[in-house]
């Protein structure tokens, strides 16, 4: 076990590695020069050279990209803003805040998002699944399979602003989205994230429907599963302690892979609703040129990602002991 | 196979509604013709009388008429029909041609990573693995300006076929992984069967079995995923339009109505517009998947639903 999570960190820091390589080159195309966005109106060659030492965008990129990789581990002293301690991903260009404390402070905002839309799409999703298979070739279980098709094929950018329109706009049964903290008021923040939860995991959930439904109609043909119910076990316990555990696996490979992809910012929710979370970030950093945003960013996204794929594999071990991990 | 699959209801009406983007996307300059009217009339300029002081259409549900079926849109009041059909050939153009990069790149990639292996394989294997690690949204909004860069100069007016371009460029590089590991797994359980031995053994060379022997063998899973993936391009394509780093105005696109359709001016007053884009995609994408359904159960009966 600990010689295969080494192993798996060991290729995440490689990936993670070459992805802040590609990032910073994918920078350095950028059509538009970051020092001109800050020089503002009265911009004259002088001052903008004086914007690009202040930045350090006059070294070359390699030097440049040596010195990120030193601030991160190390952090740094050398900014005007103030000194930077490790993990340091620089000041924001566009904002002059320190990068770090800005992606630390919009967390709580898309971990909040992500983790309310998952409890309803789990519950409801695996909810649904699991009786579709249970009244398998019924009235209900058509109905769940043709529901989770069309819902599935739903898009959070039809969905979303439809339910804001309904809910919001035209009836006035809820408040316009917002974020507040949960610490100072849990009443707010249920209320404001409430339409997001729900809109995401409408989407979200009609996939754990088919996937619950499915692998459990497989796994209640498995031969050990017919042969408890040979021996005369009940149907429910048959089904919700043999096909169950069976079922798992598919459920927790793609819940962790969602889950990891919607912490590193659920880019196109956070958007529609004006939920200032590290999706919003994102495109915020890629329209002001933002290069230490953007590489921050990035880099939480993918480490997320990365790292919800060891979970998951982590996982496998305890679901189903015939997996060996190596 | 054909047979099968013709017996299959779900599947031939879908195949039908499938048919039918597909020709008004081919179709829609004629379609627009003779309906005569087309997507870039600034309607709230040539008929203000349509219109009251927001820019809202005075008559009920979005202006539906006789004369402007689907009404006119809020703000600038475009023709919602024609935008509709041009903005669905827009989009089905640009998804099209990611699908067929996708699937050369997936076949030429996948195809050789399993036949020939080693050292090939395990370095296809590892780009696929990082190139999956990538957070693959925040990747195309990224570089969605770096690839029009390297077309125009920023200072200038950037051309529509630039952005399609750049669109078809970045949903190509992060979207054949999928379809090059499925070929690499098909083409290593092909390469131990017998017909393939036969075939080195009587001395056929490596380009000549990849193409007569392997390559007849992938095309069903080849059919289905791309199937899968053509939906899939669509909804990504009109995300990144909907998020402003894709088509813009006044080029019509499906992805960019939804964008029109989440502004204040729509949500707070008439809600018909949002509708069009929505259903027609809602159709298009069901339709799509319960054909490649229908495709993999008819290419492969034992698999049940």
């Amino acid at each position: 076990m600990l010689r295969f999570l080494f192993r798996r960190f060991l290729g995440a820091v490689v990936i993670l590695f070459l992805l802040s390589i590609v990032t910073f080159l994918l920078f350095f195309g950028m059509p538009r020069d970051p020092a001109l966005l800050m020089c503002g109106k009265t911009c004259n060659p002088a001052s903008l050279a004086n914007i690009h030492h202040v930045l350090g965008l006059d070294k070359s990129v390699p030097e440049q990209y040596g010195i990120f990789l030193h601030n991160l581990f190390f952090g740094s002293n050398q900014f005007a803003q103030g000194p930077c301690p490790a993990p340091c991903f620089g000041y924001s260009y566009h904002t002059n805040d320190q990068v770090w404390s800005t992606l630390l402070d919009r967390l709580p905002i898309t971990v909040s998002l992500t983790l309310g839309g998952a409890v309803v799409f789990l519950i409801v999703g695996l909810g649904t699944g699991m009786i579709a298979a249970w009244k398998r070739g019924s009235l209900i279980d058509k109905m769940v399979t043709a529901a989770s098709m069309v819902l599935s094929s739903m898009q959070i950018y039809f969905l979303g602003p439809l339910a804001l329109a309904i809910l919001v706009f035209q009836t006035h049964l809820f408040s316009k989205p917002a974020y507040t903290d949960f610490t100072s008021d849990p009443v707010a923040w249920f209320d404001g994230l409430l339409i997001p939860w729900v809109v995401l995991s409408t989407i979200f959930a009609s996939q754990y429907t088919r996937m619950a439904r499915s692998s459990m109609i497989e796994q209640l043909q498995e031969e050990h599963v017919r042969t408890a119910r040979a021996k005369g076990m009940s149907r429910k316990y048959v089904f919700f302690r043999y096909a169950w555990r069976g079922s798992l696996i598919p459920i927790v490979t793609i819940f962790g892979i969602d889950l990891g992809s919607l912490l590193g910012g659920a880019i196109i929710t956070e958007y529609t609703f004006g939920l200032p979370g590290l999706g919003h970030l994102a495109v915020d950093a890629v329209s002001f040129s933002d290069l230490p945003l953007l590489l921050g960013v990035m880099l939480f996204s993918a480490t997320m990602i990365l790292l919800f794929n060891i979970i998951v594999d982590a996982c496998y071990a305890f679901i189903d002991p015939r997996v060996r991990l190596s | 196979m054909w047979i099968r699959f013709k017996r299959d209801r779900t599947g031939v009406i879908s195949a039908f509604i499938v048919l039918i983007f597909f020709a008004i996307a081919a179709a829609a300059p004629l379609i627009a013709k003779a309906y005569g009217k087309n997507p870039y009339t600034v309607y709230a300029d040539e008929r203000p009388e349509l219109f009251d002081s927001a820019g809202v259409p005075i008559q009920p549900n979005g202006g539906i008429s006789g004369e402007f079926w689907f009404g006119l849109e809020p703000g600038n009041g475009y023709d919602v029909f024609t935008k509709l059909i041009y903005g669905i050939r827009t989009s089905l153009m640009i998804s099209i041609a990611v699908t067929l990069a996708v699937v050369i790149t997936g076949i030429l990639l996948g195809v050789t990573a399993g036949y020939v292996g080693g050292k090939t394989d395990y370095s296809i294997g590892r780009v696929i693995d990082f190139l999956l690690a990538f957070p693959s949204q925040l990747f195309f909004i990224a570089s969605m300006p770096v690839v029009v860069s390297l077309f125009v100069s920023p200072t200038d007016e950037t051309p529509t076929y630039v952005r399609v371009v750049a669109l078809i460029v970045v949903q190509w590089v992060l979207g054949w992984m999928s379809l090059a590991r499925i070929l690499r797994g098909t083409t290593l359980a092909l390469r131990e069967r017998e017909f393939i031995e036969a075939a080195k053994v009587s001395g056929a060379s490596p380009w000549r079995i990849i193409r007569r022997e392997i390559l007849p063998n992938v095309v069903t899973p080849l059919l289905v995923q791309s199937t899968y993936l053509l939906p899939n391009f669509v909804t990504i394509e009109a995300g990144l339009s909907f998020l402003g780093v894709g088509i813009v105005e006044p080029t019509p696109d499906w992805g960019q109505m939804f964008s029109k359709a989440s502004t204040e001016l729509v949500l707070q007053n008439d809600i018909t517009y949002m509708f069009f884009p929505g259903v027609s995609m809602i159709i298009f994408v069901v339709a799509f998947n319960l054909l490649g359904d229908s495709v993999r159960d008819a290419f492969d009966p034992k698999s049940a639903r």
